[in-house]
């Protein structure tokens, strides 16, 4: 069973006329993934046993007619913990680490009866934006396997692109949803800050991190968006507000809708074939009713600064835990108390992980905290200040979600900086909180490349509302990969 | 370039304040890319930011109020404590072990 005809609606009827079990659809997912998977590395760990046990008791109970996740195949990103199912963040520190509690996502997914079938690869605690970073094995881009998925929710994107799962959750702390989505062609949405609980999400910056949806379709990703979204009373700073049916409205009528096109999202750092693939979408919006105005948002070149500041800082307090004694790495023939933090520490992490835990010491340290920490707090306020000016007059605000299409494995990650630039168009959505989708758009030399979607705070509904209208104007979502999709 | 913005003995001070230790080559590549990421970080010193409140923390509006849960003990099992205990690199008669704190060499700080 591969998932590039059948969309969560289909499956769905196909379940409740038990035209299929939830066992059966499980088996053909497992499959199919032995078959696909060597060739493009999306998973770290299965989940075989459990959730064919569990699709079992799915079948039993019955499908409920008004459930559309119930029996439905989920993949999760491996910094998203999971009650005795290894979850290592794809970092040596975590390799045998086993949770003893589901993350409140988790919890809703099992609560929905979605069938959990594995654990995503990912750049190490998050850190990366093309997955070489995983300290275990290597993911391919399904479109050209000699081209990296984009990260750090690489493996999520590729098991959703290549049909292995309809539905993955990563999570995007400066683009890791919305880039990997847009390197494969796929829907991926970083919802609201606070839209969905943190709880269970091993924390990399804790004042930017969200978990979020990625699926082949826009229906399908406000579906899935549905079951996880909520206050939870473990995570403070998840929101109280009501959450609406985010499939509601999904009726193709954009007309009237008035969208802002920031200059500084377009301009020539940005790929020319990139900004083709994001001007034949503007005019497909105009078309369909829309308009489309310049806009500015000036001070989002700082963002790459500010936010490396920011993330890293939260990242060096949030990794001290780490420290060899409770879970986790412990190093060899260490002498004593000391060595074990030292040791266990500079053995555990990859290099990307220690970079940014210097950068944040750095930056928090005595001496260097106004230049650093404070000023990127004061940049992150203009940023803020700059969408909330373009959102008093505009519902959305559209533009290229990457720089360029997915590159080729190992050109870049000898140099951070040259990585860290990929995120240029993503993190100020992070640092200001608000909801960001990236919807397939187009191809540039056979690559994917997405359209960005940033919406008001909580208004992630809007987002959905013209994605899906641009969706079903093209055929983009209709493409397959070279690897799962055969053609 | 300007001044000097991180040196090697900076680079191994921070690393000491994050418990991490490196290589003398691994110092010398680390110091490089901090150098040039730190330099990337200068471009802020460009920004106005006088009289800019600087945002520490994101809160939507019905997050002003508290929302913690109420501070209630939850008893949990032996169960769990197993488990918890099964991810402790070592652990002797139900409790996590480490080595000895004070380095028993006599040379310690």
């Amino acid at each position: 069973m591969n998932y590039f005809d059948q969309d969560l609606t289909s499956l769905h009827a196909d379940l409740v006329a038990k035209k299929i079990s939830a066992v059966a659809l499980a088996k053909a997912t497992f499959e199919n993934l032995r078959e696909i998977d060597p060739k493009l590395g999306a998973f770290l760990n299965l989940n075989e046993e459990a959730a064919l046990k569990r699709a079992a008791e799915i079948d039993a109970k019955g499908i409920n007619p008004d459930n559309i996740m119930a029996g439905i195949p989920v993949a999760v990103k491996d910094n998203i913990v999971t009650k005795g199912l290894t979850t290592t963040a794809a970092s040596k520190m975590l390799e045998h680490f086993v949770p003893v509690y589901d993350a409140t996502v988790v919890e809703k997914m099992a609560a929905n009866d979605a069938v959990i079938i594995g654990k995503n690869n990912m750049d190490e605690f998050a850190m990366g934006g093309s997955t070489e970073n995983s300290a275990f094995k290597v993911t391919r881009n399904p479109w050209d396997v000699s081209r990296v998925p984009g990260g750090s929710s690489g493996g999520s994107a590729v098991a959703v692109a290549s049909g292995q799962v309809p539905v993955a959750f990563g999570s995007d702390t400066g683009g890791s949803i919305r880039q990997p989505s847009s390197f494969n062609g796929v829907v991926g949405m970083k919802p609201t800050y606070g839209r969905v609980s943190r709880w269970g999400l091993i924390a990399f910056a804790s004042s930017l991190d969200q978990i979020g949806p990625m699926t082949r379709t826009v229906k399908d990703n406000a579906a899935a968006l549905n079951m996880i979204a909520g206050y939870d009373q473990h995570d403070g700073t998840s929101s109280k507000r009501e959450v609406p049916d985010f499939t509601a409205g999904l009726d193709g009528n954009i007309k009237g809708m008035k969208i802002g096109l920031p200059k500084e999202y377009m301009d020539e750092g940005i790929d020319p074939k990139v900004r083709e693939v994001i001007n034949n979408a503007v005019k497909k919006f105009e078309e369909l009713g829309a308009t489309v105005e310049e806009v500015s948002l000036p001070n989002s070149r700082y963002g790459v600064s500010a936010y490396y500041i920011i993330a890293s800082s939260e990242a060096s307090s949030n990794l001290q835990r780490f420290d060899g004694i409770r879970y986790g790495f412990r190093a060899d023939d260490v002498k004593n108390l000391e060595d074990v933090y030292v040791r266990s520490r500079s053995e555990g992490f990859g290099d990307e992980v220690k970079r940014r835990i210097m950068l944040g010491t750095f930056s928090l340290s005595a001496g260097y905290y106004d230049a650093y920490f404070h000023k990127a707090g004061q940049v992150r306020t203009m940023i803020i200040n700059d969408f909330n000016k373009v959102f008093e007059d505009y519902d959305m605000i559209m533009g290229p979600v990457a720089p360029t299409p997915a590159f080729k494995i190992g050109d870049e990650i000898s140099d951070p900086i040259t990585m860290y630039m990929n995120d240029v168009l993503t993190i100020p959505v992070n640092l200001a909180g608000l909801p960001g989708m990236s919807v397939p758009a187009g191809f540039a030399d056979g690559l994917p490349v997405g359209l960005q979607l940033i919406g008001k705070a909580f208004d992630e509904s809007t987002l959905y509302k013209a994605g899906y209208a641009f969706e079903q104007a093209t055929d983009v979502h209709k493409q397959t990969p070279k690897v799962g999709g055969a053609n | 370039m300007a001044e000097e913005r991180i040196n090697a003995d900076q680079v191994q001070h921070v690393a000491g304040l994050a418990k991490l230790e490196f290589t003398p080559n691994e110092l010398e590549t680390f110091t490089g890319q901090l150098e040039k990421i730190i330099g990337m970080f200068e471009e802020l010193s460009k920004v106005d930011t006088t009289d800019v409140p600087a945002t520490m923390r994101l809160s939507d509006d019905t997050l002003r109020e508290a929302t913690l849960r109420e501070d209630k003990a939850v008893k949990s099992d032996d169960q769990l404590r197993r488990a918890l205990l099964n991810n402790a690199p070592e652990t002797a008669n139900g409790l996590i072990k480490v080595p000895t704190i004070i380095d028993e060499s006599g040379d310690g700080e």
